[in-house]
C-alpha cells in the first residue's frame, strides 16, 4: 500500500464518520421535533393527542434499516425521551420497552420482505400502531396495576388516522434520505 | 470457537434486544419498588423541551393573536371604508380595546377568585400536554422557583383541575382529575354525603355512595378535603344522573372546572378548608347589558330641540321655515321659501295632567286647538305674500244642512216663473 492510497482511505474514513455524525444529529433533531410535537401540538389541535409521530419515526427507521440493533436502540432512545415527559405516576421505561420492540420487529420484517412500496409500509405502520397501543396498555395493567381502559374501535380509528399522517411524512423522509445519499 | 462466534453473530440482534428490554424492565421494577421517580432524566428532558415549548407558546400567543387581530382589523377597515374616516378610526380602536378586554377577562376572574378565596394561590398558564395520550396531564409555566411543590392542588374559579405531580425549576406537571389513576374526595351539598370522584372510565363517577343515601340530580358536590390534596369547599360539579346499583349508587357528575380545557389555573400554595356553602355557588355577577342604541332618525325625531352647534341651529331653522312655507327641499316645482322670515315660535306643550286648558292658560287667551269636524280650517302659518295674508281665510267646508227624515219627499228647487204660493182669491 503506497502513500496515496493510505491518504485516500484516511479521507474516506473521515468523511464516513462525518456523514454518520450528521445522520446521528439529524436523528436526534427529528426525535426532538417528534417529542415536542407530541408535547405541544395537542394544545393547538386537541385531536392531535392521538398523533404518534415518535412511533411513526421508529417504524420508518426500522423499516429502512435491515439491521435490527440500531433500530431497537433508536426505538429505546425515542421511547425513553417520551417517557421522561410522561406523567410522574408512569415510571420511565414504558414507552422505552414498547418502542424497542417496535423498532426490532420493524427491522426484522424489513429483512424478510420488500418494504419499499408505500402500501406495505402503511399496512405495517397500522399494524405496529395497534401493537404499540395494545402492548402499552397491557404493560400498564400488568406491570403498574393501573386500570386503563382499552377501546379497540378507537384504537383502530386512531391507527388509520396515524397511517394517513404517515403517508406524507414518509414521503418527506424518503426525499430527505435521497438527498442525504446523493 | 469460530462456530460459537458465528452463532453469536446470528443471534446478536436478539441478544441485544433481550439485554435492552431487560435493562428497562429492571429499571422499571426498581422505580415501582422504591417509589422513586427518576428525577435526573426527567429534569434533563423537561429542561430541554419546555423552554422550546414555552417559546413556541409565547410566539403563538402573541404573534398569531396579533395576526388574527390584524386580519380582523383589515376586514373591519374594508367594511367601513365607505364610512367616514373618523368613524373608521374609532371603530378600529374600539375593536382593539374590546379584544384586549376579552383577553384580560379570564385573568381578572382568576384575580378576583384569588382575592376571594382564603387559600394562598399562585396563577399559572398551561404550556403543554403530556406525551402519553391515555394519561391526562399538562405542564404549567410555574415551578419550584415559584414555591410550587409536589402534591399541591390546582384549581380554577369554576372548579378543580388536578394536582401537581412533578416539579421542575421553571415548570410543573399537573395530573388532571380526569386521569384514570386520580381520585378526589367529594361531599354533597345537601346531605353531606361523602364519596370518591373517579373519572377513569371517561365519565366522572362518585363512588362509595350507598343506595340508601339521598342524592338528587342537579345537586352540587364539593371537595371534602379527605384526600389531603384539595381543601374542603371547592366546587367540583353537579350531578347529572343517579341510578341505584349493586349496593352502591351510580352517581355521575358534570365537572364544573373543565380541567382539560383550562388555559390559566391557580396552584394552591397554602390550602385553607372552608365550609360547604348552603347556596348554589354564585356565578360571576355581571352588569346587565345596556339596551341597543336607538336609531339616529329616532334620536333626531324624539329630541328635536337638542342642537349641538350653530350649523345644527341653522339647519333646524331652515327646516322649520320650509315646513311653514310648504317647501320641499330638493323637490321640483316647489315654491321658493323666504329665508329672511323668522320661524314661528313653538308653543310649549303642557305637561300631561297639569290642570287642563284653564290652568295652562291663566290669562284667558284663546288657545289653538284641533279643528272641529265641519268647522272652517284655519291656518296659522304666515304667508310670504302680504296680499295673500291680508285676505280672510276661505272656508273649505260647506255650511251644514238640516237633515231630513228617511222617506220624506225630496224638496224641489224653487223656479223664478212660477210662484211658490197659491193664488189668492179677490173679494167681490
Amino acid at each position: 500500500m503506497n502513500e496515496s492510497s493510505d491518504h485516500l482511505l484516511r479521507s474516506r474514513r473521515s468523511s464516513e464518520s462525518l456523514f454518520s455524525r450528521f445522520q446521528v444529529a439529524g436523528l436526534v433533531v427529528l426525535t426532538l421535533i417528534a417529542v415536542i410535537s407530541k408535547f405541544y401540538l395537542p394544545r393547538l389541535i386537541p385531536s392531535a393527542v392521538w398523533l404518534e409521530v415518535p412511533l411513526l419515526l421508529t417504524i420508518y427507521f426500522g423499516l429502512m434499516r435491515p439491521d435490527p440493533v440500531p433500530a431497537l436502540l433508536f426505538g429505546a432512545f425515542v421511547g425513553i425521551s417520551e417517557d421522561s415527559l410522561s406523567p410522574a405516576n408512569i415510571p420511565i421505561g414504558m414507552y422505552g420497552i414498547t418502542k424497542t420492540l417496535v423498532g426490532y420487529f420493524a427491522a426484522s420484517v424489513s429483512q424478510r420482505f420488500n418494504v419499499g412500496t408505500g402500501v406495505i409500509r402503511l399496512i405495517l405502520c397500522f399494524f405496529f400502531f395497534v401493537f404499540h397501543a395494545f402492548f402499552y396498555w397491557a404493560m400498564r395493567r400488568a406491570l403498574l396495576d393501573q386500570p386503563v381502559p382499552f377501546d379497540t374501535q378507537q384504537t383502530l380509528l386512531h391507527g388509520a388516522f396515524n397511517v394517513a399522517v404517515a403517508l406524507p411524512l414518509y414521503l418527506i423522509l424518503d426525499r430527505m434520505k435521497l438527498a442525504d445519499e446523493s | 470457537m469460530d462456530a460459537i462466534f458465528n452463532r453469536y453473530r446470528s443471534y446478536r440482534s436478539l441478544v441485544v434486544l433481550v439485554v435492552v428490554v431487560m435493562a428497562q424492565v429492571l429499571y422499571l421494577a426498581y422505580q415501582v419498588r422504591t417509589h422513586n421517580d427518576e428525577r435526573l432524566i426527567r429534569v434533563w428532558a423537561v429542561s430541554a423541551v419546555t423552554p422550546m415549548a414555552g417559546i413556541v407558546e409565547a410566539v403563538r400567543h402573541n404573534t398569531i393573536g396579533f395576526l388574527k387581530d390584524y386580519f380582523y382589523l383589515l376586514d373591519v377597515r374594508d367594511q367601513n371604508r365607505r364610512l367616514k374616516s373618523d368613524n373608521d378610526k374609532l371603530r378600529m380602536e374600539n375593536v382593539f380595546y374590546r379584544n384586549q378586554l376579552n383577553t384580560a377577562e379570564h385573568a381578572r376572574a382568576l384575580t378576583l377568585f384569588q382575592a376571594k378565596t382564603p387559600s394562598r394561590t399562585v396563577a399559572a398558564r398551561v404550556i403543554g400536554d403530556s406525551t402519553v395520550s391515555t394519561a391526562k396531564a399538562v405542564f404549567i409555566d410555574r415551578g419550584s422557583t415559584s414555591n410550587i411543590e409536589k402534591g399541591m392542588a390546582v384549581v380554577t374559579p369554576d372548579g378543580i383541575v388536578g394536582k401537581v405531580a412533578a416539579v421542575y425549576p421553571l415548570v410543573a406537571q399537573v395530573l388532571l382529575v380526569t386521569d384514570s389513576t386520580f381520585k378526589v374526595g367529594v361531599e354533597s351539598q345537601k346531605g353531606h354525603i361523602h364519596g370518591a370522584l373517579n373519572c377513569g372510565s371517561g365519565k366522572c363517577v362518585v363512588e362509595q355512595i350507598q343506595n340508601e343515601e339521598d342524592v338528587a340530580v342537579g345537586e352540587w358536590f364539593y371537595t371534602s378535603g379527605e384526600d389531603r390534596i384539595f381543601p374542603k369547599g371547592f366546587p367540583v360539579g353537579t350531578v347529572i344522573s343517579v341510578q341505584p346499583g349493586q349496593g352502591m349508587k351510580d352517581v355521575r357528575l358534570n365537572l364544573s372546572g373543565a380541567p382539560g380545557g383550562a388555559e390559566e389555573v391557580l396552584v394552591v400554595l397554602d390550602g385553607v378548608h372552608q365550609t360547604i356553602p348552603t347556596a348554589v355557588p354564585p356565578e360571576e355577577k355581571m352588569a346587565p347589558p345596556l339596551p341597543p342604541p336607538p336609531d339616529d332618525r329616532q334620536m333626531t325625531s324624539a329630541q328635536p330641540g337638542t342642537v349641538q352647534t350653530e350649523a345644527d341651529k341653522l339647519v333646524q331653522k331652515y327646516q322649520q321655515l320650509g315646513k311653514e312655507e310648504d317647501h320641499v327641499y330638493g323637490a321640483m316645482n316647489s315654491n321658493m321659501p323666504n329665508f329672511n322670515l323668522k320661524p314661528a315660535p313653538k308653543q310649549p306643550t303642557p305637561p300631561p295632567g297639569a290642570g287642563g286648558p284653564a290652568a295652562a292658560n291663566p290669562a284667558g287667551k284663546p288657545l289653538a286647538s284641533a279643528p272641529i269636524l265641519g268647522a272652517p280650517l284655519q291656518t296659522a302659518r304666515p304667508s310670504a305674500n302680504p296680499t295673500k295674508a291680508a285676505k280672510p281665510p276661505v272656508p273649505t267646508t260647506l255650511p251644514p244642512k238640516a237633515a231630513l227624515p228617511l222617506g220624506s219627499p225630496r224638496p224641489k228647487p224653487p223656479t223664478d216663473s212660477a210662484p211658490a204660493t197659491p193664488p189668492t182669491t179677490q173679494p167681490q
